[in-house]
């Protein structure tokens, strides 16, 4: 039995004129760390709240760990965790008390779970006399997940935790998902950040509410149809402008300081391409075959949809 | 069990840590009372009443000991012309005119029959007819003492008492109406912030996804606030005893029992405000706004119900304050015992039952 099953889901909003989620289907095993990656408005906060039943679909059915969404939602809610993409806890009140209280909402204790939070909450430990509300954005994201996390849920849905915090409390907190899902844990994970898709085991791109692909990352990376060269020259801006008007360049898109190229033709010479935009008049321009990333992959897909 | 009483600290600490609600609910009430029981007061006190004296004779002198020695009129004993008066009235020195004409006493001893003439500002009536009023009963009581056998083979002296409220003390109508008023206001607008915090913050989410019942959440935010206006309920009434010399003629427990019927309508009202809006602002909005001006008009305190048109009078029946108005204007005031209040009771109890009902049916177990 899967952990998480979503299975023709459509969700419409404001009397169907906005359609959020289009016939999604797709199942997250027990134990896994399932990501769900997306740009802003693909959908994930509407999945995340229909498996939380926060939210009634229009159409389809979900369920987690057997349980119906809509049917059996007070069952549902004795057994998962959940962390909203807004920080939802009371800023009035302190660590301590916020964590106490909903480990007494929960039915559970502060000791009860203690050794599941250790690890994140010696973290917060020196602040927690400190109201919630002065603490700093990665602090808030941790005593969030602490508050989800306090009534060893089965499984736990967190709607994306790292938005707005720092590259190194990112780093922690992913830290801190591997070891909850070596508890067992199966956990539920929506990010915008196509950087911590590779740190999931399985992801589903969704872009406008549909889901593009299903799988580990290094299959989607894989399954990349055609060859990826970076380029890069001393004008980047009129490089990217030239390529597009290229009439042998399938797609161009600017990463960092290389501008990420697939070509029509899958058997086209690199060296006539790079003589090519010389003509034009482009100076120290390097390419090379590079592996395609999970934004690669998504790019591609979303153009294709 | 141990749930419910967990939340509950936590509302209490959202109220003792929040100075904003911490004035609304102790702040309001105190200087709604003070404020409505010294400056909003009917009665006419200390005023200026010019007197223009051209007989100058012992009955006109005798009279004007008579008006200064009673304790409502400042006399400004002046000798301005006659002319002057309607410029001192303009710029608003004086209130009232009074002038003698000249052989003031002199037509009294012999003609039997003396003119005075009384002027008063009638760009504010109320004051003007009462100040005619208190003259007309001084001169009255002069000229029956300065002629003891009434020719009248037949005479009429009402005698008239102000029942409950002897001495005429104005705010004793005030209080049970600021009362009503403020408790109205502050449980109301307080509890239907609540919910809708809780919405806005977001945290509404998490409590809907934990096993915790919704009709639990409704509890555990109605009884901080039970507790904490009764406790301003006994603030007030302290106030009204110690501060405005107001006496409790009935019940306290009566009193108590049925100011707490009150609060919980105005709870339950908050409430069902809370679950059908979905912002703090518009929750505030329509509680202390939307609240205000019917509840200041419709109790009756102000204004007195009986002399609205039919429609008013209709919509004032649906203004649970008024009937708390009755209420303890009764016990409190009357010393009446709850035989004679209890189809007021009735009435509140039906509509906290109506608004708990509304209430609970908008409490919505998913986000809308």
């Amino acid at each position: 039995m899967s952990a998480v099953t979503l299975d023709h889901i459509t969700k419409t909003y404001d009397k169907g004129k906005v359609l959020a989620v289009n016939d999604v289907s797709l199942q997250v095993e027990e134990g896994e760390l399932f990501g769900l990656i997306g740009p802003d408005g693909a959908g994930k906060t509407s999945i995340f709240r229909i498996l939380t039943t926060l939210l009634l679909p229009d159409k389809g059915t979900a369920s987690v760990r057997g349980y119906d969404c809509v049917k059996d939602y007070k069952e549902i809610r004795n057994r998962i965790g959940y962390m909203p993409g807004k920080f939802s806890l009371y800023q009035d009140l302190t660590v301590k008390e916020n964590l106490d209280f909903f480990a007494t909402l929960f039915g559970s204790t502060i000791e009860e779970n203690y050794e599941l939070i250790k690890d994140i909450y010696d973290q917060i430990k020196p602040f927690s006399d400190r109201r919630a509300g002065k603490l700093s954005g990665g602090m808030k994201q941790k005593l969030a997940l602490c508050c989800a996390l306090i009534h060893k849920p089965e499984v736990l849905f967190l709607d994306e935790p790292t938005t707005g915090v720092d590259v190194v409390s990112r780093k922690e907190f992913w830290d801190m998902l591997k070891h909850l899902k070596q508890q067992g844990i199966t956990i539920v994970v929506s990010t915008p950040y196509m950087d911590e898709a590779v740190l999931c085991e399985r992801i589903a791109l969704i872009q406008n509410g549909k889901i593009m692909s299903v799988d580990t990352p290094d299959k989607i990376m894989a399954q990349f149809p055609v060859k990826l060269y970076a380029i890069k020259a001393d004008n980047i801006y009129h490089l990217l402008t030239d390529l597009r008007s290229m009439p042998e360049i399938d797609s161009s898109f600017a990463f960092g300081e290389y501008i990420h190229i697939t070509l029509k033709d899958a058997g086209a010479d690199i060296d006539t391409l790079q003589r090519n935009i010389t003509q034009r008049g482009h100076t120290h321009v390097d390419i090379k075959l590079i592996h395609p990333g999970i934004e690669d992959s998504f790019i591609r897909l979303m153009n294709q949809a | 069990m141990k749930q419910l009483l967990v939340f509950i600290r936590k509302e209490f600490f959202h109220v003792f840590r929040d100075k904003r609600t911490l004035l609304i609910m102790f702040g309001l009430p105190v200087a709604q009372i003070v404020l409505f029981g010294f400056a909003l007061t009917s009665e006419v006190k200390d005023i200026t009443l010019t007197v223009i004296d051209n007989s100058r004779d012992a009955n006109s002198q005798q009279l004007i000991r008579k008006i200064k020695s009673s304790s409502y009129f400042i006399v400004n004993e002046s000798s301005i012309d006659y002319n002057d008066i309607a410029n001192s009235f303009k710029k608003g020195t004086t209130k009232c005119a009074l002038i003698f004409p000249a052989g003031f006493g002199n037509d009294l001893q012999h003609g039997g029959k003396a003119q005075l003439q009384i002027i008063t500002d009638g760009s504010d009536p109320n004051t003007a007819k009462t100040v005619v009023n208190y003259i007309t009963a001084i001169t009255t009581a002069y000229q029956q003492e300065i002629s003891p056998s009434p020719q009248l083979p037949y005479t009429i002296v009402p005698e008239s008492r102000m029942l409950y409220n002897e001495e005429g003390n104005g705010s004793l109508n005030f209080i049970p109406g600021v009362m009503a008023l403020v408790l109205m206001i502050v449980c109301t607008a307080l509890t239907s912030v609540s919910v809708v915090r809780e919405k806005e913050l977001g945290t509404m989410e998490i409590l809907l996804v934990s096993p915790f019942k919704p009709l639990m959440v409704l509890i555990a935010k109605a009884i901080p606030y039970l507790i904490l206006s009764l406790a301003n309920f006994v603030l007030i009434l302290l106030l009204a005893v110690f501060v405005l010399d107001v006496g409790i003629k009935g019940s306290i427990l009566l009193l108590f029992m049925e100011s707490m019927l009150f609060i919980i309508t105005c709870l339950s009202f908050g409430l069902m405000i809370s679950n059908t809006t979905n912002s703090q602002q518009t929750a505030l909005l329509l509680s202390m706004m939307g609240l205000m001006l019917p509840t200041m008009i419709f109790t009756g305190f102000m204004f007195p119900i009986e002399n609205m048109p039919k429609i008013f009078q209709l919509i004032s029946n649906i203004i649970p304050s008024r009937w708390y108005f009755l209420i303890i204007k009764s016990v409190m005031l009357k010393g009446l015992g709850f035989e004679y209040v209890w189809k007021e009771t009735l009435v509140l109890l039906g509509m906290t039952i109506i608004l708990l009902t509304i209430a609970l049916k908008n409490f919505k177990t998913r986000l809308s």
